[in-house]
């Protein structure tokens, strides 16, 4: 066993690091993070510059196919590409769900021709996407929704549809310029029968964007609106009623977010305050329900990480990874709101004041942003299910609703 | 990136599944619960002619020479089956503390009486109440002669020879030495004890004037338990992963077949849920065990942390899993004649052998920041 790389591997992690020296300021401490505030109009137009020079230099989208400006890697070089630059200071997320989940998905279903306009400036990062599935009334059941799409006539004659409806937590729709939207055009059939995608521009008459401003503060999800929204036929994914599908091919392709970095603040942290606070008995490191906490966190910090590796090495040799990551954000999002909880704690009362004690709005930071980890992409129940049934091979949830036509549906 | 075992490893482990599937299905470790037999001889006596006991032994020795990853895999098997066969004491532990600290002599004569599977060892280490630390052994060796009481030994009866903390009489940490002891002396007596799993049977080992050697130096035998512990601590993790996995789809099976209220009990988010958090721990468990398995082979210096955070998980994951599927099988669960029991007990054997979670997660913090001061 060991941690390293193949031959092949090195070489390409010493290509990436020498480009990236070239071209970008490494972190002069591994927590320094660019993405603080992706709202900030700024920081957008910075990412996108990046983002160009990624592409031109072939690292965009490693494991896409090169007629689409990839280079057709192997996922395990998408994620050493990704390791290396998380060592440098730059401005990454905009793009992640675009490229990583509508472009992939478009490219299973749009035209040569769709696919020949819209693929390059995404890549490039000249149009940014957005994900349009998630609805007031349909949050974990997805296949719930509500947005109608009707047939319709254009006003040039061409075959179109109407849509009307709502979409909420969409992530970039501020700043995205298409997205993807599952919608309901048959609500006569039971729910996962009468879904249909498309995509469309964000600037189409009839969209309106209301930032959403979240419990932390930031304001990076969104509520779209869709009134009378009319766009071609042409621009449907997939057919008519196989939404659900499509859903599904957008939704695997959530992965390789195994080699994302992690960044924040950890056990480390956490140790270094106990060695700085004083309890009534001394140093809180010598506490040993602080210690108790400690090495548990640990635990689940190594964990973590190790199972990431036996992922990588699946990826490494060439195989599809076991079920183990799947466990991560189960873990790691209550990690997440427990150790900042408990950092606070040992603060003692000044723990809620910001930046009184050192690292206290990392971990009020962690706190918040726990509570909001547990419930974005799945929630803790949901992906709980998702194991029970996928790795264990137990039932699905009775599901009162499936043969029931939508509009009968209570 | 190599995080993984070898394909002749796993070729390994599926041998062994297969070997305690056939010979050590549950029945047999009902036999030794129920019956008066110290372990499953025939199951025993199929592990040493599969070289199981080798496994780890250098070649010199009459051993197999393999990396402590073959020994990781089987570990793992054996946990899986609760197989109660003296594997924790003699496979690892008596022959681990032989490896550690033992003269060319000693291991000449016991490793190879080991590896032939001709000789059983345990180690002998408790003195009834109160955790063993160095100022409480009262067993003293000296003259060549050791004298007092060790209980709970585990596998006291089986085994042939002990490895034992006896107070030599050195200052705090140095007041203890590890001893090597020849059971089948007069001047050795075993008395069988009540334990809370008697499917591995522990004894009373009273030792009167018994002829005895170092293993080690004078005065080591606590930095040296300290050492076998972390090696020790990797292969119970893989032994408990293995019985923590068994009980999960032990429950997992029960749950699919089970009706309440008109449907299976495992199509409830309540089962569901608690058996994802099996799998979670499980995983988080079989990690950090990975990890111990690759520093205890590449003898590397993160060993000592990685150790206790196996075994930490392991601890966690096993307690867990084995309590969760007592308690998915209900009533039943709770009866003398449902296996459920045999997880649940051996759980907690190992949880308590090598010290429990409270003591190891002192110890990761400690080694944490004597890692974080260097």
């Amino acid at each position: 066993m060991d941690f390293n790389d193949t031959p092949e591997e090195a070489a390409f992690r010493k290509e990436v690091r020498a480009w990236l020296d070239a071209n970008a300021t490494r972190k002069s401490d591994d927590k320094a993070s660019f993405r603080a505030r992706n709202d900030d109009p700024e920081l957008l137009k910075k990412a996108k510059a990046w983002q160009d020079m990624k592409a031109k230099a072939g690292y965009a989208r490693i494991t896409w196919p090169k007629e689409y400006g990839g280079r057709g890697g192997s996922p395990i070089l998408q994620v050493i590409y990704q390791q290396e630059e998380a060592n440098y200071l730059v401005p990454l997320g905009f793009f992640d769900i675009g490229l990583g989940m509508c472009i992939p998905t478009m490219m299973a279903y749009a035209s040569p021709e769709h696919l020949q306009r819209y693929v390059k400036p995404a890549l490039h990062g000249d149009e940014v996407w957005c994900q349009l599935f998630s609805e007031p009334a349909a949050g974990s059941d997805v296949a719930g929704i509500r947005t109608r799409a009707e047939r319709a006539k254009l006003p040039d004659g061409g075959d179109g549809w109407v849509i009307n409806g709502q979409k909420v937590w969409t992530s970039g729709a501020h700043y995205s310029d298409y997205g993807i939207i599952i919608t309901r055009t048959d609500p006569n059939v039971p729910k996962h029968a009468g879904l249909t995608m498309f995509f469309l521009s964000m600037k189409t008459p009839g969209v309106e964007v209301r930032p959403i401003k979240q419990m932390s503060g930031g304001a990076n999800f969104n509520e779209v609106f869709f009134t009378d929204v009319r766009i071609p036929d042409s621009q449907r994914l997939g057919k008519v009623g196989e939404g659900w599908k499509a859903a599904l091919t957008t939704l695997m392709n959530e992965r390789l977010a195994v080699g994302m970095p992690s960044g924040g603040l950890d056990v480390d942290e956490l140790m270094e305050l106990a060695r700085d606070t004083d309890l009534e008995d001394g140093p809180a490191i010598r506490n040993q329900q602080v210690r108790s906490k400690i090495a548990d966190w640990y635990v689940q910090q190594q964990g973590l990480k190790l199972t990431r590796y036996r992922t990588l090495t699946a990826l490494s040799k060439g195989q599809t990874p076991g079920p183990e990551s799947s466990i991560i954000k189960i873990v790691a999002a209550p990690k997440m709101q427990d150790m900042g909880a408990f950092a606070m704690e040992l603060m003692g009362p000044a723990g809620i004041m910001k930046e009184e004690v050192p690292h206290a709005a990392g971990f009020q930071a962690q706190w918040i942003g726990g509570a909001g980890f547990r419930i974005a992409g799945g929630t803790d129940e949901i992906l709980r299910n998702i194991v029970a049934e996928r790795v264990l091979g137990m039932p699905a949830d009775v599901r009162v609703d499936k043969d029931v036509p939508f509009n009968k549906l209570k | 990136m190599n995080f993984d075992f070898s394909d002749d490893q796993k070729l390994l482990k599926e041998q062994l599944r297969k070997f305690l599937t056939d010979k050590c299905p549950t029945k047999v470790v009902r036999r030794v619960l129920d019956g008066n037999e110290t372990h499953a001889d025939e199951v025993w006596k199929g592990l040493v002619d599969l070289g199981v006991p080798a496994t780890g032994i250098p070649e010199e020795y009459g051993g197999l020479g393999l990396s402590p990853l073959e020994l990781c895999v089987i570990a793992e098997e054996v946990g899986r089956a609760a197989a109660p066969v003296p594997f924790d004491t003699s496979v690892v532990l008596a022959t681990e503390a032989l490896k550690l600290a033992g003269s060319d002599a000693q291991k000449k004569k016991w490793l190879s009486e080991l590896a032939a599977g001709k000789a059983i060892g345990t180690l002998a280490i408790a003195e009834g109440p109160q955790p063993p630390k160095p100022r409480g052994i009262r067993t003293t060796f000296g003259g060549g002669r050791l004298n007092g009481k060790k209980v709970p030994v585990a596998d006291g009866e089986a085994a042939t020879f002990a490895v034992v903390l006896a107070n030599t009489g050195g200052q705090g940490d140095r007041a203890v030495s590890l001893v090597l002891v020849d059971l089948t002396q007069a001047a050795v007596s075993k008395k069988r004890v009540e334990t809370i799993d008697p499917a591995r049977k522990h004894a009373e080992l009273t030792f009167k004037d018994a002829n005895a050697e170092f293993l080690g130096a004078e005065g080591e035998g606590w930095r040296t338990l300290e050492r076998l512990y972390d090696a020790a601590a990797v292969y119970f993790a893989f032994a408990q992963v293995g019985g923590a996995e068994a009980a999960m789809w032990m429950a997992r099976d029960y749950a699919l077949q089970r009706q309440a209220f008109g449907r299976a009990i495992g199509s409830y988010q309540a089962i569901k849920h608690k058996l994802a958090d099996c799998y979670v721990k499980l995983e988080l468990a079989r990690s950090n065990a990975y990890y111990g398995a690759m520093m205890l082979t590449d003898g590397g210096a993160d060993l000592p942390l990685a150790a206790a955070a196996a075994r930490i998980a392991a601890t966690d994951a096993y307690d867990f899993a084995s309590k969760e599927n007592i308690q998915t099988h209900g009533g039943i669960g709770f009866t003398w004649e449902a296996d459920t029991q045999f997880h649940y007990r051996r759980a907690r054997v190992m949880a308590l052998a090598l010290g429990g979670p409270m003591a190891w997660k002192d110890k990761l913090v400690s080694r944490l920041e004597q890692k974080n001061a260097a």
